[in-house]
């Protein structure tokens, strides 16, 4: 099962390497950790996404909640909230394929960042779904780089 | 003042009158001043002693236990210290030095990443990074030590921090947004449980260390006392209800009473107070108390279904709990479970066999000394079989007189722990229960021991096997006694061989623990006759200015009944007479 879990912490040093490790002590992976200063500067806020078992998962978030640093803990399952991913996406451009991929980008409400000779800079945030799509589409050009930021989270209400 | 005086002037205002520790280049600012304060600090011979004590002290009085090292290799040999501590939720503080600010990251001399290496073995650390940090650290850290689940904090202290200057003081409180341990418990949950109570008909309570740790032994009785509920303990749970009282059922788990195991696998209410279902406690998990509805009171929200799930959760103090608990109260209808109980404690006695000619059995001496002492003594172990036999044959009747490393099975852990509890109760008289294997761990803090004129009893068990290991070799490895015995060995199979006549084979006692004694400063008897057991005991205990070390030379295939073999269900101990020799 996949959690996306929210951490408000502390900004203070060792803070993330303390909620890093109790995940890789209880032998998780994590997909995907994103971390931010929030409003208050003296607060950051770190969207973990992970996937395991609900009843260790239960463990490592009550484990969370002892850290000091730790404010807040929220398991977004199931839960109403926003979830958004910001990607880079260096891909081939040749005159044959600009258009076509300027026109992708433009359904998908990316942006070209960046134009060389060769290939463009493309940033697209959105949904897992979205960016899946959209990496999908692009693939066939070829994909020389990419990086992505993983997952923030926040909750609606 | 600079951050040396800080600390000092920090500790002192926590209350802090001893500590333990060794010096070094990076906190030498510190030993500086603390040679002119209030504050006592004890020269230990090896860090890992100073951390020991600092926990021997805490556990005994319930104070924060506090000691000092050095940098690098200073810090590094408090780990297993540390680490003992959190296992076992001991509040504790350790003050660790650092090499200067700039230099951090460079490898420099006794250079260690004290807080990352730190990190999963504290309940908190800290790098301070500037002195006007220092106060508001220094507050936070023993708050956090010692409240909710208590445990060791860590503050690393980088020298130059220790030379700034600052105009920051002792602060007069503390902020900590993420910090709120649950004290009191939900009134709506208490109630459920004190209906449970009432509506069970064979109820059993299993109290842990956190008894101990919120002082809540008073609370336990009068539960007791109001309900008539038999009570079983921990290892970390032993004097937190009084062994000589009918209704209790002394020690549950893998080397508990085959009577409190058989009442926790028969209870339909099992009511866990400060208790964390650790596995030497279950065993197999499946079967532990099948039938039962599980009560658990814990300040540690994490601490509850963890092992087991529970029906009915009380997340606060138990102090507080039970004292809410404890107004609302009523028993239920019980008579036939306790005739059933009374019956299992009599018909399955903790025993053993000691024949007038034969050697000497390691319960005889222990029971031997509860004797003589009354059962009022703080008592330490190191671990192995002796700590199970001080558990199991020592009537343990008042709260805080038991200190063992339970959660994380420390060897070593004894005499240090012993030198700590002699300073924490300057008064009381304290037993150290070591083996002969464990008590060469730490045994350098015998010096200690003799420089501070402790009258400390250190009983060495000596099998002149590792006794725990060897225990498990016969039971589950065929007998074969691979490196654990102590001797000199004939064979393969580890026999013993103890020829005094040889040349070349070392002596019978090697170390010569009398010897050693003698080498130190303290008083050195060896018995290793029956006869002999009484008059060694009440010589050591005549003793008032020196520790004693004697050493018991005991039956050495004596083994540790009953047990539940690890993966076992805890009904399914086997005894002695299970057992032939293979």
């Amino acid at each position: 099962m996949k959690h996306i879990i929210s951490v408000l912490v502390q900004n203070k040093f060792g803070v993330l390497s303390r909620v890093a490790n109790l995940f890789s002590a209880r032998g998780f992976n994590i997909d995907s950790l994103s971390v931010g200063e929030t409003q208050d500067t003296s607060t950051s806020r770190m969207t973990i996404v992970v996937e395991g078992d609900d009843r260790v998962l239960e463990q490592v978030t009550k484990q969370l909640n002892k850290l000091i640093d730790v404010i807040k803990v929220i398991d977004f399952q199931g839960g109403e909230f926003v979830d958004r991913e910001l990607v880079l996406i260096k891909v081939n451009a040749t005159a044959t394929t600009r258009a076509e991929i300027m026109q992708m980008v433009d359904i998908f409400r990316a942006r070209i960042v960046s134009v060389r000779e060769k290939h463009f800079t493309i940033e697209v945030t959105g949904t897992e779904d979205k960016i899946s799509a959209f990496l999908d589409l692009m693939r066939p050009f070829g994909i020389k780089e990419l990086a992505r930021t993983g997952k923030v989270a926040i909750a609606r209400a | 003042m600079n951050g040396a005086e800080l600390v000092i002037d920090c500790l002192q205002k926590e209350g802090v009158d001893v500590m333990f520790g060794f010096p070094g280049g990076s906190v030498l600012d510190i030993f500086d001043l603390l040679n002119k304060s209030e504050i006592k600090l004890v020269l230990v011979r090896h860090e890992q002693g100073a951390a020991h004590m600092a926990d021997g002290y805490a556990r005994s009085t319930g104070r924060v236990g506090v000691c000092i090292a050095t940098s690098g290799p200073g810090a590094t040999n408090l780990v297993t210290g540390i680490a003992t501590a959190y296992m076992d939720s001991i509040p504790m503080v350790a003050i660790t030095g650092q090499v200067p600010t700039p230099m951090i990251g460079n490898d420099a001399f006794q250079e260690a990443d004290v807080t990352g290496i730190t990190r999963p073995i504290t309940k908190h650390n800290y790098l301070v990074k500037s002195t006007d940090e220092l106060p508001a650290v220094i507050k936070e850290a023993f708050y956090i030590a010692r409240s909710g689940r208590p445990g060791p904090v860590v503050i690393d202290i980088p020298k130059d921090v220790q030379k700034a200057k600052s105009s920051k003081r002792y602060p007069e409180k503390h902020e900590m947004p993420g910090y709120k341990p649950t004290v009191e418990g939900h009134v709506r949950q208490i109630k459920k449980m004190a209906d449970a109570i009432k509506a069970a008909k064979r109820p059993i309570i299993y109290a842990g260390g956190g008894v101990l740790l919120s002082g809540a032994w008073d609370e336990l009785r009068e539960l007791v006392r109001k309900t008539g509920i038999p009570v079983t303990t921990t290892l970390m749970g032993l004097g937190a209800f009084d062994e000589a009282d009918p209704l209790s059922l002394k020690m549950l788990g893998m080397h508990g009473t085959k009577y409190a195991n058989l009442a926790v696998c028969e209870a339909d209410l099992v009511i866990a107070i400060g208790s964390r279902f650790d596995d030497r406690v279950t065993g197999r998990l499946d079967q532990f108390a099948a039938h039962a509805t599980f009560v658990h009171i814990d300040v540690d929200p994490s601490s509850i279904s963890k092992n087991i799930e529970v029906h009915i959760p009380v997340v606060g103090d138990c102090k507080h709990v039970l004292a809410k608990l404890n107004e609302i109260v009523e028993p239920g209808d019980y008579a036939a479970w306790i005739e059933k109980v009374a019956e299992w404690k009599a018909k399955y006695p903790l025993k053993y066999q000691q024949d007038e000619n034969g050697p000497i059995k390691p319960q005889y001496i222990i029971e031997r000394i509860c004797a003589a002492v009354n059962g009022n003594a703080v008592v330490t172990t190191d671990v192995g079989q002796h700590q199970m036999w001080a558990a199991q044959f020592f009537t343990h009747r008042y709260p805080r007189s038991f200190c063992s490393s339970g959660g994380l099975g420390t060897m070593g852990y004894g005499l240090p722990a012993a030198i700590g509890a002699q300073f924490g109760n300057p008064n009381k008289r304290v037993v150290c229960f070591a083996g002969d294997g464990s008590i060469q761990m730490n045994i350098q803090e015998l010096a200690t021991a003799v420089d501070h004129r402790l009258p400390i009893v250190v009983c060495i068990l000596d099998n002149r096997y590792l006794g725990m290991v060897r225990q498990w070799q016969r039971l589950f490895y065929g007998r074969n006694y691979a490196h654990t015995c102590l001797v000199d060995t004939a064979n393969r199979s580890g026999e013993p061989r103890i020829d005094p006549k040889s040349e070349s084979a070392p002596p019978p006692y090697h170390p010569d623990f009398v010897k050693l004694a003698d080498a130190y400063g303290a008083a050195g008897l060896r018995v290793d006759k029956l006869a002999g057991v009484q008059a060694a005991i009440d010589q050591a205990l005549a003793e008032t200015t020196r520790p004693t070390v004697i050493d018991f030379i005991v039956a050495p295939e004596e083994d540790v009944w009953p047990m539940v073999p690890s993966g076992a269900a805890i009904h399914e101990m086997i005894d002695e007479s299970d057992y032939t020799l293979l």
